[in-house]
Parts: structure tokens; C-alpha cells; sequence
């Protein structure tokens, strides 16, 4: 048997016991699929769907593909914020499709859905995320240490570990980097994100090689082309705060203390 | 179509499949395929913890983490492969650690611990702080450090490539293999989502790290992406599957939306109360109460509301009671989930119960192997250059019951040998076992039949219909009535599944198309764990028969093996007992026999399971 939750994030009375609240909404996508009539044109589709109170854009657009049109095509896995796949353009702000509730946009004017801006697209909300990870690999998003292993856990006190905790979040799903206008306008730039990875190493106690991370991000597209917008920031479906730790990457360039 | 050439090839990029990487790269020329970018594995969906007896804020030791895996799984456990699972925890943690796993720290700086289900201190005593972890996202944590060391090792992936066939150098649905004869896994077939090009990788060593199957249910903690797809893979290419009527039911889903909050919720020392307020964990398991085995607390749970001491409007769920807890506690430990009741239910854990039903979470069962990874193809043969780990795999360390905080151990303990296993035995093979003549074949013919069948049912109506009857009929509590239910509308599902159309018809990035494919596994993973339900009286762990209540060691103290066999081969399946393990289904086209496997025994008699 199933559990049955009847709008319980609705902040209105609590509807009688039994009955579920539904409501319409329409979702205006934007759509690109160069095998269509429209070949390398994007265009936009308008879909109308029932939704439950508890529905998110997610659920909205799975309705849409599988009662309506099976084209519709996006990415997504676990439904709860954890995966990262399904970052999208909704009403004009990054976010997790699966993340936001369709109450929480105002379902009583057309959602607009497009995909993250700055990474070509492939197909309608699907982006090519390899320039993305491409950048994250390059500022060397793992432990470097020197000398001998030791032969039970490194030691570290729940101060160092807290200093990097905020990072740590990181689902690497590119809402903050393709929410970046210094990326929108010039790719090059490794963003946010791997900014954030770097941060999560280099202010880690255990980990030694700050110095060739700094030197990376001190690149004419590294971390100095940050105009600190704060778009990263709240775009961050985690919230972690970006423009702090993209901050706190400049400071120890200069100051060198990490 | 591509064909590519890899010493080991393994498919699927979560826990297990990135854990084998890191191994068997460093020794052989490895590719890893998965369907999705290997950050989006479902691994990093766990939350809770990650057991080991490190003993750093405790007395702890591995015999007991043995005895605790063995007893969870209600004695259906190899007891050698937990003993291997509870022994290389200690380092397999240790590894993560200088790998770089941010874990909590105790105020020494050491690995912090915590407790968590069904994990005691001198056999079932007490509970025990076991669980190594990061806050609530160990899973994430893990995932990402794995990652991490496959970007230093520069480990190749295949990203977004789905695998939907395994080649090997017999046909084992149909051939009559001899005892001890050679069968040799030679390859996979992948689709590359992006152009909807077919691949054909030759391998010398193949590992199935490809997860679990949690969607055959509609209530479930599983990503959309969970279709079974390398158990049913092997069990179409007449491999068994093991154990697959035992699929656990985490007791803590949103209600509702079966999103997962961790036990460790309970491990911090949250409370689960019926609408009555009672902590009714403590009439089950007066001992160690809400932190029982998932098992017993979700058919606690069910109970409840069966007998009408739910809450809510409709008196189906129960709470999840944090609010004696401090806020700064709760977000230190317990920061993720506390925010997935505030976005999804609107409701705050500082001051309100969350309401929680048991989701759909894990199969215990799977593609069996032996503790090296080597997959099984009946209950003693290996196929030769075949491993599989994680949830896919049944080794069998979960038994009927898998205990909170052992899968995050059983894919690192087991990724790590199935990657040096497929590693070493590469290196004895001279050169790549020839693939048949059109190794393609099946796949392009599967492919082109659903893309272009001009009209037919929706797959979305077709797995709706099969979700349902999964939660309504083979959940929490079963019966031969409502399983024979079940099995009916797979029958009608499976025929109706020869209907179903896809309305993408292009080749770009065509999810319509691999909906439609993974349905058909989900299908075929529902077909076969409920024929192994209906075959098993007895209850035990997870499977829980109202008709048969109690535990049969006389009768089923054996693994269930399914096979998919032609109509015309025999009904007894290898290790058949008369009487109990020869239940057989027949569905036209194929039938499913059912076999068995002597269940390994050490150092533990079966006890009656109190808690």
C-alpha cells in the first residue's frame, strides 16, 4: 500500500480528509531538436498539465512527455536534489527541476523552462556538459598529498573539517556556472563550480597541493574574472555560498594563507 | 558501429563500478560505460553511514559487525562473504579516507561513528556506534572522492552510453551446458544516447556494476534510472537470478513521495510514533526499539496503520518524531534530510513530526557470484570473465535483510575485488575471445522493432500499471493471493509491453526510446521476484508471507535461483528440491524455473530474531 499525502506543503487549511487538491498549469518550454521541421531553429512549445500540490517542475514536465509528447526530452535521475541532472532554466532562474515545486513558481501564469545557458545544446533541455566537467578535471579535484601513507586515517579535528564543509555539497549539476554572466559571455572562463571543487580542496588541512590549484585558477580565466554577481550563489540548489568560497580563493592567492 | 577493444570493461559508474575502476585501471587497459555521468550514480544518494568496526568512540569488532550482518539477513547470509565484509570494512574505510572522504570527526580527529539499524555491540546487546559517515551524505561523499581518484587516475569513461546486451561464447537460455564446462563472457553492446550509435566493447574481463531495480515499485527512495538493467541482462542471456523475492522496504520514505530519510535520523536518536503518540518501536523490538532492522521496523509500520493507529487525514503513515532533538544537532547531522521534509512536505523537523511510510529502497537479491566477483551461471559454475558487484550482485552478504550501512560497504569491499579479480584474470588471457558474427544483431532488431512501430500503448500506462500492482500486491506484506494477482497483470504487462510505441522516432538523444527498453527490464525483474515470492512459504527478512508467518529452516534455508528457460527445456532448474524449489511459470514464450543454492554456514546457528 501507498501512502497517500494530500498537499501537505500548502500553507492554505488542510483540505477534507480524502480529497486532492489538483490545479492546472501550463509550462512553456523551450524546444531544439535539429532532427525536427525546425532543424537548427529553437522554438517554443506550450503544454498544459494537471498538477498535484506537491508536484514539482519535474513531475510537470514527466507528465508532459509521457501523456503528451514523448519528444520532450531533459535529463534527470533521483527526483530529490542529490543527482545533479536536472538543472534547468525555469522562469528565468537556474534551478533543479526536481528541487522546485510548482506552487513555489507561480503556476497561475505559464512556467517557462529552457535549459542552462552557456553549453550548447543537444537536444531541447539537454546540454553538452562535457566544457563543464572538462574544467572541473583541470584545477585537480582530488586529495595530493606527499610522503608515506599512514597506516590507520589521517588525522584531522572537527574544526579543519568544518572549513570546507560548505563545499563538500557540491553536485556538480552547473546551475551556478551557467548562471554566471562572465561564462554566458566567455566559455573559457572555468566558472563557479570548478572554483568551488578547488576551494573544497584547497582549505582542506590534510591536502597539499593548494599551491598548483591557486597557480591554475590564477589564469586570465580563473578566479579574478569573477564579477561577484551572486548569481552562483543563489542559483546553488545546495546552498552552498559560492561567491564567498570563489572570495575566500582570491584572498589566498594573495594572501597565501590556507 | 564501433567496436572497441578493453582488457576490462566495466559498465555502470556508481559505488561499485568506480571502486572496480580504481583498481583494475591501474593493471589493465579499462573502460568504464555508463549511462549516466558517473556523478549522477545512485550511490550518492545514500545518506547514513558506512559500517565498520573501527572502534574509535567504542568497543567494537568485526565478528560482532559479522554476527549482526548475519542475524539482519535472518541467517539467509553466506556467512564467509560476510565475514570478508566485515573484515576489509575496516580498510575499505581506511582507503576512502586517504583517498580523501571528508568524514565527521571525533573531537581526537579520528573517523566519527554513529549508530544505526540492527548493528549491536556483543551480539545484539546493545546497538553500537558503526557507521562511519559525512554528515547525511556519505553516499555523495563517496561517490564524489571516487570520482575524484578516476579523474586522478584518469580512468576512461564511456558517459551516457546505455549497455543493453551481453555477449558470451555459449547460449546458455538454450544450450545444455555440462557441469564444469567453459562459458565465456566476450563483450557488451552499448547505445550512445547522444548520436544513437550502436558499440560493440570486446572485453577480456566484463564487470556488471549496474545497480538496483527499485522501479519495478512506485513507491520508492530509487532514481528514475534504477531499471534493473544488468540483472536483467543476465537473466535474458540464461544467467540466474538470486534471491530476488527479497526486496527490503526502507521504513523512513516521505510520505507520499518515498524519498529517503536516512535511519541515521533514528541514529541520532529520532523517534518513530503512531497517531497516538506511542513509540510503538518499543512493543516490537523492546530492546534496541527504533533502531531494529529495517525489516521488522517497516512491517512495524504497516502494522500500525493496518490496525488503524496511523496519522493523518487518512490514517496512513506514521511520524518521524525529531523535535526533542536540538536544531543545532539536527544540522550538524542531519542538514540533507531535514531540508527534503521542509521542500517537499513543507514541514519543519525542528518542531513538527515528519510523516514517514516504508519506500521501496533495495534488492537483496541479484546476479549471484562467489566472493571474488565471479558471476555464477548455476549454483556452482562461474561464466569465465564475468564479475559483478554491488547491488546488482547477490554474494549473498544482505541475506533476506540488508542491514543500514552495508551497501556502502558491500560496493566498496566488493567493487574492490571484482576490479582486481577482472584485472588479474586479463592479464591471463593472451587475446580477446572472438565475438560471434553479428554481435549487433539483437540489439539494432530491438531497437528498430520499438522505434519504429508505427503506433501502440504508451510505456508510461504500462509501468504505471506494473508499479501498482507491485505496491499493491508484492510490498511489505504479501500473500499467495495477492503475489498470483501480481503475477497475473505481469502476464498481461509482458503481452501488452509488445505493444507499446515510442513517439520519438530520431536517433539524437532518444529518452522515449530507453524508457521503453528499461520498462522491459523492469518487467522482467517484476516477473521473476514474484515468482521466487510465491515460491518461498515461509517469512524471512524482507519477504513476508501472511499465509506462511514464520521462518522454515527445514524447508527454505536455500537461495532461490531463477532461470529463464524455453518452454521445451526441463522444469527442474540445478539444485531443485522436490517440493519446494521446483515451482515453475510458464509465459509462452519462456518459463521460469526455479533452483537453488546451499546457503554457507560457519560459525552461526540459525536463532530466532529478537531484537
Amino acid at each position: 500500500m501507498t501512502a497517500v499525502l494530500e498537499n501537505p506543503a500548502t500553507e492554505s487549511p488542510k483540505p477534507e480528509a480524502g480529497a486532492v487538491s489538483t490545479f492546472d498549469v501550463t509550462l512553456r518550454v523551450r524546444r531544439y531538436n535539429p532532427e525536427s521541421e525546425h532543424g537548427e531553429e529553437s522554438v517554443w512549445d506550450e503544454f498544459t498539465v494537471t498538477a498535484h500540490g506537491t508536484d514539482r517542475v519535474l513531475d510537470a514536465l514527466h507528465k508532459i512527455k509521457w501523456e503528451q509528447d514523448g519528444s520532450l526530452t531533459f535529463r534527470r535521475s533521483c527526483a530529490h536534489g542529490v543527482c545533479g541532472s536536472d538543472a534547468m532554466r525555469i522562469n528565468g532562474r537556474n534551478r533543479l527541476a526536481c528541487k522546485t515545486l510548482l506552487k513555489d513558481v507561480n503556476p497561475d501564469k505559464p512556467i517557462t523552462v529552457e535549459p542552462i545557458k552557456g553549453l550548447p545544446v543537444i537536444k531541447d533541455l539537454v546540454v553538452d556538459m562535457e566544457p563543464f566537467f572538462a574544467s572541473y578535471r583541470e584545477i585537480m579535484p582530488f586529495l595530493i598529498t606527499s610522503g608515506n601513507e599512514p597506516s590507520r586515517e589521517r588525522l584531522q579535528s572537527a574544526e579543519d573539517r568544518e572549513r570546507f564543509d560548505d563545499t563538500t555539497k557540491c553536485i556538480l549539476c552547473a546551475a551556478c556556472t551557467s548562471s554566471c554572466p562572465v561564462f554566458w559571455t566567455d566559455g573559457q572562463y572555468f566558472g563557479p563550480a570548478a572554483i568551488v571543487n578547488a576551494h573544497r580542496f584547497i582549505f582542506d588541512s590534510r591536502d597539499e597541493g593548494a599551491t598548483q590549484r591557486l597557480e591554475i585558477l590564477n589564469d586570465k580565466e580563473g578566479v579574478w574574472r569573477c564579477r561577484t554577481t551572486f548569481n552562483c550563489t543563489e542559483a546553488c540548489p545546495r546552498g552552498i555560498e559560492v561567491t564567498k568560497a570563489i572570495q575566500e580563493v582570491k584572498r589566498a592567492m594573495i594572501t597565501r594563507a590556507f | 558501429m564501433q567496436t572497441h577493444q578493453y582488457d576490462v570493461v566495466i559498465v555502470g559508474a556508481g559505488g561499485a563500478g568506480m571502486r572496480a575502476a580504481l583498481e583494475a585501471s591501474g593493471e589493465a587497459r579499462t573502460a568504464v560505460i555508463s549511462k549516466l555521468y558517473p556523478t549522477r550514480s545512485h550511490t550518492g544518494a545514500a545518506q547514513g553511514g558506512m559500517a565498520a568496526a573501527l572502534a574509535n568512540v567504542e568497543e567494537d569488532n568485526w565478528e560482532w559487525h559479522t554476527f549482526d550482518t548475519v542475524k539482519g539477513g535472518d541467517y539467509l547470509v553466506d556467512q564467509d562473504a560476510a565475514e570478508i565484509l566485515a573484515k576489509e570494512a575496516i580498510d575499505s574505510v581506511l582507503d576512502l579516507e586517504k583517498m580523501g572522504l571528508p568524514f565527521n570527526r571525533t573531537p581526537e580527529g579520528r573517523i566519527d561513528q554513529r549508530r544505526f539499524g540492527g548493528h549491536t555491540r556483543e551480539h545484539g546487546q546493545a546497538a553500537v556506534r558503526r557507521a562511519c559517515y559525512a554528515a547525511d551524505r556519505t553516499g555523495h561523499m563517496i561517490l564524489q572522492t571516487l570520482y575524484q581518484n578516476c579523474v586522478k587516475q584518469d580512468v576512461e569513461f564511456y558517459n551516457e552510453f546505455y549497455v543493453l546486451d551481453l555477449i558470451t561464447d555459449h547460449d546458455l537460455t538454450t544450450e545444455d551446458i555440462e557441469d564444469g564446462a567453459e562459458v565465456n563472457a566476450t563483450g557488451v553492446v552499448a547505445y550512445d544516447l547522444a548520436s544513437g550509435e550502436i558499440h560493440v566493447f570486446q572485453a577480456k574481463a566484463i564487470i556488471f556494476a549496474t545497480g538496483g531495480a527499485g522501479k519495478i515499485f512506485k513507491t520508492t527512495s530509487n532514481a528514475h534510472t534504477l531499471t534493473g538493467d544488468g540483472m536483467a541482462l543476465a537473466y535474458r542471456r540464461g544467467l540466474p537470478l538470486e534471491d530476488m523475492e527479497f526486496f527490503q522496504f526502507h521504513p523512513t520514505g516521505l510520505a507520499g513521495l518515498g524519498i529517503l530519510l536516512s535511519e541515521a535520523a533514528r541514529g541520532e536518536g529520532g523517534i518513530l510514533r503512531n497517531s497516538e503518540g506511542e513509540r510503538f518501536m518499543e512493543r516490537y523490538a523492546p530492546t534496541i526499539k527504533d533502531l531494529a532492522p529495517r525489516d521488522i521496523v517497516a512491517r512495524s509500520m504497516a502494522n500500525e496503520v493496518r490496525e488503524g493507529r496511523g496519522a493523518g487525514p487518512n490514517k496512513d503513515y506514521v511520524l518521524l518524531d525529531l523535535t526533542h532533538l536540538e536544531p543545532a544537532h539536527i544540522d550538524a547531522k542531519l542538514p540533507d534530510i531535514t531540508e527534503f521534509a521542509r521542500t517537499y512536505l513543507g514541514i519543519e523537523p525542528y518542531t513538527e513530526p515528519v510523516p514517514v511510510y516504508p519506500t521501496a529502497h533495495y534488492a537483496m537479491g541479484g546476479v549471484p557470484t562467489n566472493v571474488a566477483g565471479e558471476v555464477l551461471r548455476d549454483s556452482h559454475n562461474v561464466v569465465k570473465g564475468l564479475y559483478a558487484a554491488g547491488e546488482v550482485a547477490c554474494v549473498s552478504v544482505h541475506g533476506s535483510n540488508r542491514l543500514g550501512t552495508n551497501s556502502l560497504l558491500d560496493i566498496n569491499v566488493f567493487g574492490k575485488r571484482a576490479g582486481r579479480s577482472a584485472a588479474a584474470y586479463a592479464k591471463t588471457v593472451e587475446r580477446h575471445p572472438d565475438l560471434p558474427e553479428h554481435p549487433t544483431a539483437r540489439v539494432e532488431a530491438q531497437l528498430s522493432e520499438m522505434r519504429d512501430r508505427p503506433e501502440g500503448e504508451r510505456v508510461a500506462d504500462v509501468r504505471r500499471a506494473l508499479q501498482e500492482t507491485m505496491d499493491a500486491n508484492a510490498q511489505v506484506f504479501r500473500t499467495g493471493e495477492s503475489l498470483n494477482e501480481a503475477l497475473a497483470d505481469i502476464r498481461e504487462l509482458q503481452k501488452r509491453y509488445r505493444n507499446v510505441s515510442v513517439q520519438d522516432k530520431g536517433k539524437l538523444f532518444n529518452t522515449d526510446l530507453l524508457e521503453a527498453i528499461e520498462l522491459g527490464f523492469l518487467l522482467d525483474i517484476a516477473e521473476v521476484t514474484v515468482v521466487a515470492a510465491l515460491n518461498r512459504k515461509e517469512s524471512r527478512g524482507g519477504h513476508y508471507r501472511e499465509d506462511f508467518p514464520n521462518r522454515d529452516d527445514a524447508n527454505y534455508m536455500l537461495h532461490t535461483m531463477a532461470y529463464r528457460r524455453p518452454t521445451s527445456a526441463p522444469d527442474a532448474g540445478d539444485g531443485h528440491v522436490p517440493g519446494y524449489f521446483d515451482h515453475v511459470e510458464d509465459f509462452g514464450d519462456y518459463k521460469v524455473v526455479l533452483g537453488s543454492k546451499p546457503v554457507t554456514q560457519t560459525r552461526y546457528e540459525p536463532m530466532e530474531r529478537k531484537y
